[in-house]
């Protein structure tokens, strides 16, 4: 049986590149990547979670954190869409219109 | 001991791929790469899903992962010009104090992860408080004891339709 502590260690792995693409990249759509990224490997640890401690539960608040996603995606691609029709950038330090 | 080496090894091949393809998001410089890169990672998960003893929440990701939020990417990178994107320098300005806290926060989690004696080594495959998490029990605990988040969540992936359309809308209209 594999270990916890190794799909704990994988999840932490996956949301740290995810993090590291959130700071470093410029570029909105991999930004974007990157934030699924890190949600994925939430749902990892929820689902090792409640494999090794016999809670099936955990797997419910998986499925929501998917449906939370989806939505989210469908919302900040919309927003993107709206945001190129109007300054046609990709870059997120150009799209600093909210910044007081 | 052959069975527990066998899933050890179907582990580390699908974390190790899955890794491998999120560094490739990370690092690809064409959004499409990113994009094809990441759909192999949100595939290995799945296979870990199964691994895990999950097959039902592998098929969702597989779904609504794969099939629909990769699909949305690819279709609004399709429809936006990334040429121009895709010639962005990887790295600009100060990356030094962000790499910096990568490393401390990753460093922190994997010391704590590894390094903690209270995690269980086996699954309890069962003989938990909880059942075995068929997809009969998981359904019938989705819509009694989670109804109310259950229909939060339907009004939420409304309100994502109806605020997407308006989004996405042209002004002409």
């Amino acid at each position: 049986m594999v270990p916890l502590s190794l799909y704990l260690a994988l999840g932490a792995a996956l949301f740290i590149i995810g993090v590291a693409g959130v700071l470093l990249r410029r570029n909105v759509l991999i930004v974007l990547m990157s934030l699924e990224l890190m949600l994925n490997s939430v749902n990892v640890n929820l689902v090792a979670f409640s494999s090794y401690l016999g809670d099936f539960r955990g797997q419910i608040v998986a499925i929501f954190v998917i449906a939370i996603t989806a939505s989210e995606v469908a919302i900040a691609l919309g927003i993107l869409v709206a945001l190129m029709r109007n300054k046609a950038t990709l870059d997120v330090v150009d799209v600093t219109i909210m910044k007081g | 001991m052959g069975a527990n080496s066998v899933e050890f090894g179907f582990f580390l091949f699908f974390a190790v791929v899955a890794v491998a393809s999120a560094l490739v998001v990370v690092i690809a410089r064409s959004p499409v790469h990113s994009a094809l890169a990441l759909m192999v990672s949100l595939v290995q998960v799945a296979a870990l899903f199964i691994l895990l003893g999950s097959p039902f929440l592998a098929v969702i990701q597989i779904f609504v992962y794969v099939g629909a939020v990769m699909v949305l990417f690819l279709f609004v990178i399709m429809m936006l010009d990334v040429r121009k994107a895709a010639r962005v320098r990887f790295l600009r300005g100060r990356t030094v104090p962000t790499l910096v806290v990568l490393v401390l926060l990753g460093a922190e989690m994997l010391i704590l992860l590894l390094g903690s004696e209270r995690f269980p080594t086996s699954a309890a495959g069962g003989e938990g408080a909880f059942g075995t998490g068929t997809l009969k029990e998981l359904s019938t605990t989705l819509f009694t004891d989670y109804l109310f988040p259950f229909e939060v969540t339907s009004v939420i992936l409304l309100v994502a339709l109806v605020g997407a359309i308006v989004l996405a809308r042209s002004k002409a209209d």
